[in-house]
């Protein structure tokens, strides 16, 4: 039996951060990085008779999201009590959700990486809001070995997101995340900033093997650490190398062994085993005394369904549609994100062709974007007038590489106009008559060109080209070529 | 109702209280005793009565999402067994 007659299962359970200004049940701030234990309450820090007040706008941006993933969002949910123990949770239970989430089932679908023509469908088994922990930080150096406790994160909203085991292979769970976070990002309801962790990501791994005997399932493994869609990928990849040859040596069945934890090791790139948590999965979940249940009625439901906005996948198809680009086109400027595709639909409301501006703007403007390290909302170069320029290229009015310099020039002077730009690099309509001449002067320069051109060798044109347009830039290369063709044909 | 000394044992451990075996003993027996008079509660015909999951009839009790003034760092540590002026400090925790 080799390593085809397995076959990679994986879930995902996605921890997002949502971009609320307080925490989900007192009025602290969320803000990332501000000085330890400055952004907490007696609510956050658990202190006796503190009570919870549930965030209005943790509700609101939990629905939005559930919405545009398909899920069903009950009318009622309510809150439970996942208790343990651990130094960063300070009343010694996690205020969360168990059976009655606030997202119930729903779907994703994104692009097969295997074909980007196609789509894969993820089911979503629910998502729910939960607060976050504090952060505990070991310091090697103090000789104590003591462990160093910040709270400002504690009570922070999350959105847990489960998948069922649909995924089957490292490169369609990455392709799943990626646009999990192109999603969120659209619908604004997280930054999805891995490196400050509000976009977290545990798989649960294991394979479906096929023997003589039938089908075989080996334990399921929980991977943790996983700090960037890249590691995601490779961790999936190493397990499945890892629990075949497992499988191989010790025949251990799904069931036959308790469920493992592993934690990714990004410099050694392999998993390894985590110290099991004593009794972890006995959390004797209860009903929050202390909080009562959400009813989420239809007004607040059509509310959050009108702040969806197209999702990357309708865009996709629709500039495929609607403007004729293709899937790869689409795929390259949605994934920039929903301002960028704003600006390419208004440079083509200004006359340019979807096609052009599509290739300006993966060129020339994510390039720029790119090294200035700028947002399309800084770009100093407004979509009309980036449209009016293309246009004009368009309209054959202004020659391609000569557009390329007015685009420089506008990156140096912003409040620039099209006709201050031309002056300003001596760009000026040549016609016919001058082109004419010049072309003229240059075969009587080159009779070796025009010779080879009588017997039909065309090479020498492009050193034409070249010539006339170091004397005059404004020239257009296609006319310099017919005219120059033309003249030659006269000559006979 | 019946309950083994390692049922006791195990909800301790997850409480983290700590017992001598006499104890185990007698919490048993006080423990199944307990449970027995809630047990009476499954007399009672729940055919049809939707879940309660809070006794209060009230609902969405919610606040906006506007920033409140919490502690000084200085008061939310005051009262930590061991502080270094910055964070809480406990024993190692480790990985």
């Amino acid at each position: 039996m080799t390593l085809d007659a397995c076959q990679l299962v994986v879930g995902l359970e996605v921890h997002v951060q949502l971009r609320t200004q307080t925490k989900l049940f007192c009025g602290c701030p969320t803000i990332f990085g501000a000085p330890a234990n400055t952004q907490v309450c007696p609510v956050c820090l658990g202190l006796p008779g503190a009570l919870p007040v549930l965030n209005r706008r943790a509700v609101e941006l939990a629905v939005q999201t559930g919405l545009a993933l398909n899920c069903a969002i009950p009318a009622r949910t309510k809150w439970d009590r996942k208790n343990y123990f651990y130094p960063d949770l300070p009343k010694g239970y996690q205020i969360s959700q168990f059976d009655l989430p606030i997202c119930g089932p729903g779907w994703l679908e994104f692009p097969d990486p295997d074909a980007p023509e196609h789509t894969l469908r993820v089911r979503l088994v629910r998502a729910h809001l939960e607060e976050d922990a504090g952060k505990s930080m070991h310091d090697e150096k103090s000789g104590r070995g003591d462990s160093r406790i910040d709270l400002n994160r504690a009570g922070t909203p999350l959105l847990e997101i489960v998948t069922e085991p649909d995924l089957r292979s490292p490169q369609a769970a990455k392709a799943f995340l990626t646009e999990l976070r192109l999603l969120l990002t659209y619908l604004d309801v997280s930054d999805c900033n891995m490196q400050e962790g509000s976009l977290r990501v545990d798989a649960n791994v294991n394979l479906h093997i096929d023997t003589p005997s039938g089908k075989v399932a080996t334990p399921i493994v929980e991977v943790k650490n996983l700090n960037s869609f890249r590691a995601v990928e490779r961790a999936l990849a190493y397990e499945q190398q890892r629990q075949w040859q497992q499988w191989q040596r010790d025949g251990k069945q799904l069931g036959e062994v308790p469920k493992q934890t592993r934690g990714w090791d990004e410099n050694q790139a392999v998993t390894v085993p985590q110290r099991e948590k004593e009794e972890s999965s006995d959390y004797r979940y209860f009903p929050d005394p202390d909080l009562v249940p959400i009813a989420i009625d239809a007004e607040l439901i059509e509310r959050c369904r009108a702040c969806l906005g197209e999702r990357p996948l309708e865009l996709r198809l629709r500039l495929q549609q609607e403007y004729g680009l293709t899937a790869y086109d689409a795929d390259v400027i949605v994934a920039q994100g929903r301002a960028l595709v704003e600006y390419f639909e208004m440079v083509v409301a200004k006359g340019a062709s979807a096609k052009r501006a599509s290739s300006w703007l993966q060129q020339d403007v994510l390039r720029t974007l790119n090294e200035q390290n700028l947002t399309i909302e800084q770009f100093p170069i407004d979509a009309d007038k980036l449209g009016e320029l293309i246009a004009a290229v368009e309209k054959g009015e202004l020659e391609n590489s000569r557009a390329r310099d007015v685009f420089q020039y506008y990156l140096g002077h912003p409040q620039a106009g099209l006709e201050q730009a031309r002056a300003a690099l001596g760009i000026v309509q040549v016609d016919d008559r001058e082109l004419t001449e010049l072309c003229q002067k240059l075969l009587d320069e080159h009779p070796q060109i025009v010779a080879q051109a009588k017997a039909g060798d065309l090479k020498g044109l492009g050193a034409l080209i070249g010539a006339a347009k170091r004397r005059n830039p404004n020239v257009d290369p296609r006319k310099v070529r017919s005219i120059c063709q033309h003249l030659i044909e006269q000559q006979g | 109702m019946q309950l083994t000394i390692e049922q006791v044992r195990k909800v301790a451990q997850l409480a983290r209280l700590e017992f001598t075996e006499e104890q185990l003993e007698s919490f048993s027996a006080q423990l199944a005793s307990i449970i027995s008079f809630v047990e009476q509660l499954k007399d009672v015909d729940t055919e049809g009565v939707e879940v309660l999951s809070h006794p209060h009839a009230l609902q969405d009790a919610l606040r906006e999402d506007e920033v409140q003034e919490g502690l000084s760092r200085q008061a939310a540590l005051a009262n930590a067994p061991a502080h270094d002026g910055e964070c809480f400090l406990v024993p190692p925790v480790l990985g």
